[in-house]
């Protein structure tokens, strides 16, 4: 559960982004500056909230690179996700050399649903767990009503599939696409946050570990839909779980540290293979809107 | 009223081009240098200090040129899967493949061989790994429709794990005291290097040579040029009846196959013995997809744009040492320089009008 908390958080956002036709490579980047500025506001401060919020700012505001790069310059959208991951890994690798090693006093408490915690077995797996495991679950309900029940969210599914066609109906294509990449990328700070303040309470780089290349994956896995992420993002997480639990086993780490990789080939095979007419993808994906263009 | 009017270039010319990348890398290394303000250094200095550190002293020089042998091999290939818009990212893995395959040949066949006929082995073993690590991503890419970029990814992770497997494992060497490590090569299979330096000139030359035959398959060949239709214009390329599977394919297998070259030199010209994925390259698969695009994917600008990026790697760990910086500076300097170069692109391709009135 906890293991797929920022994996959940992380696509929710890659969702909003790539239903809005931008592709954002840039996960794996701005979840390690999420994780390292939660980091270093938590260590000091003391207040890991501040922490959180200070890394969805810093998230959504790194992300502005992408969506200037891939909007308003109209480039290609593979290239400048992979800078935004350079930059973010560099940024984050750089801002917290002074904190390696050095442990969170307070951290993101787990926080217990009265009465609901006290069911045997259940209880204490999903309802004592740390607040972004709340947040996740939640978040990800809000993100799809937001896309498939409000009219904001129609104008963003619509920019992701004709933006023309929108912007004939007087929506701002640009300012939609600016919108979910912030939003994307707060998201993804978010998950780098909980890495950082509650699933490890340290700080080391690179401790991002490929979750945001994953996280582009699930958004696949779950066709685009942020309720089927949350059931992708928890069978992801039990596989890193499982990991510790096959150590014992004398299985070799190394071996086991690739599973997740194995996996998302797997199940992205599995999602070929299954509804390979039916994708589902957002049909302006990763293409550049150029006003007056035909 | 502020008007800026944004319209398409009708005519672009080479020099254009030429000078539109040297005016995003000063802007780029501009950025850059605000960046070290942001962090309490000069920038003034530490930009001097990577360039004085990679191209200011003959031992930084050297450097230099052996960082830029992967890059330059790597970059090569990169540019022809990136003109058939096929985004290798999985370089790093493929390196490491051809790395993995040119030990295995080196330790099994080198002791009884001579090094006329081991090091061409070895070469060509190592461009077979990295070639078939190349062909699985075409593959699941053609046939399954799985985006390149994440199963390229997923493959250097997995790679990255084999390879640490296999020296803590059952190749660990017995001459390494039970440290993670094969043995070392045999003598006959370790490749000559230009005395005083770690320039290991056989792979130097296969890079080149590598870059002027791909510039000539480019340009001047059918296939070249179904390569760059499929890249520019794939429904044109579906018209003209052109086997995209096959093409692919190709593309990826050299790609791949020049990645694990460069495997072979990092393993048989400068460690000698293969060592923790993280030690044979220090990210040359992702540092070359800058020097591919800095190169507009022509491989023999490549030459050119493999040495400069070299260049910052041996300048960042100057200043990391000079300076007390982290590892993570290159990658920022790296990741800047790309944005820049992006954004050039846009001033290349689009003619900006800014004029005041309505």
């Amino acid at each position: 559960m906890i293991a797929g908390t920022p994996l959940l958080l992380g696509t929710v956002g890659e969702v909003i982004c790539e239903r809005s036709g931008i592709l954002n490579l840039g996960v794996e980047g701005v979840m390690s500056v999420g994780a390292v500025v939660a980091f270093i506001v938590t260590y000091t401060t003391g207040n890991p909230w501040l922490g959180l919020l200070a890394a969805i700012a810093a998230g959504m505001l790194i992300s502005m690179l992408h969506a200037f790069a891939s909007v308003t310059l109209q480039a290609n959208q593979v290239v400048s996700g992979l800078a935004l991951t350079m930059i973010g890994l560099g940024l984050s690798g750089m801002l917290g050399k002074p904190y390696v090693g050095k442990p969170l006093a307070v951290k993101m408490n787990d926080v217990a649903i009265p009465y609901l915690s006290d069911i045997p077995v259940v209880g204490p797996i999903f309802f004592n767990q740390t607040p972004f495991f709340y947040m996740a679950i939640l978040l990800a309900f809000a993100a799809w009503f937001f896309l498939e029940r409000t009219s904001l969210g129609i104008k963003v599914r619509s920019t992701g599939e004709n933006p023309r066609a929108t912007e004939t109906q007087g929506v701002n294509v640009t300012l939609v696409r600016y919108m979910s990449v912030m939003i994307g990328g707060g998201f993804s700070a978010m998950a780098g946050a909980h890495l950082s303040t509650s699933y490890s309470k340290s700080w080391i780089e690179g401790m991002t570990a490929g979750r945001g290349w994953i996280v582009i994956a699930l958004t696949i896995f779950a066709l685009w839909n942020p309720g089927r992420a949350i059931w992708g993002a928890f069978l992801f997480g039990g596989i890193f779980v499982l990991q510790y639990l096959l150590q014992p086993l004398g299985i070799s780490p190394n071996f086991l540290a690739m599973l997740p990789y194995l996996a998302t080939l797997v199940i992205l095979l599995a999602v070929s293979l299954k509804d390979s007419k039916k994708l589902n993808a957002p049909a302006m994906l990763g293409e550049p809107y150029k006003r007056g263009e035909r | 009223m502020l008007r800026i009017k944004v319209s398409d270039r009708a005519t672009t010319t080479g020099l254009r081009s030429f000078m539109t990348n040297i005016a995003s890398l000063v802007a780029g290394l501009c950025a850059i240098g605000l960046i070290f303000v942001a962090c309490g250094v000069n920038p003034f200095y530490a930009i001097s200090k990577i360039f004085m550190g990679s191209f200011g002293s003959m031992y930084g020089f050297k450097e230099t040129v052996t960082k830029a042998i992967p890059l330059i091999i790597i970059g090569g290939g990169l540019t022809l899967a990136f003109r058939s818009r096929f985004w290798n990212i999985g370089a790093e893995g493929q390196l490491l493949m051809g790395a993995i395959f040119s030990t295995w040949v080196g330790l099994a066949w080198g002791p009884n061989l001579p090094s006329w006929a081991i090091v061409p082995l070895m070469f060509a073993a190592g461009f077979l790994g990295g070639a078939l690590w190349g062909l699985i991503p075409a593959i699941l890419k053609i046939r399954f429709s799985i985006n390149e970029v994440i199963s390229t990814l997923m493959l250097n992770y997995i790679c990255a794990e084999f390879m640490t497997l296999l020296i803590v494992g059952p190749w660990k060497g017995r001459s390494r005291f039970g440290f993670p490590g094969t043995d070392n090569l045999p003598e006959s299979a370790i490749l000559g290097v230009i005395s005083g330096s770690r320039i290991h000139y056989v792979t130097l030359i296969l890079a080149l040579v590598f870059a002027v035959i791909l510039a000539v398959v480019v340009y001047k060949t059918r296939f070249g040029y179904e390569v760059r239709v499929i890249g520019e214009n794939p429904d044109a390329g579906r018209y003209a009846g052109i086997n995209f599977f096959k093409t692919s394919l190709i593309v990826m297998a050299v790609s791949g196959g020049m990645a694990g070259i460069a495997g072979v030199g990092e393993v048989a010209g400068i460690h000698h013995y293969l060592t923790y994925p993280a030690s044979i390259s220090s990210g040359y698969g992702f540092t070359a997809i800058i020097v591919a695009w800095l190169a507009k994917l022509n491989p023999l600008y490549a030459v050119v744009s493999g040495l400069f990026f070299a260049g910052i790697l041996v300048g960042g760990d100057a200043i990391q040492i000079s300076l007390g910086l982290p590892a993570a500076t290159v990658q920022i300097v790296n990741g800047t320089l790309l944005v820049f170069l992006i954004m050039g692109d846009f001033f290349f391709k689009n003619k900006i009008t800014i004029r005041w009135g309505k």
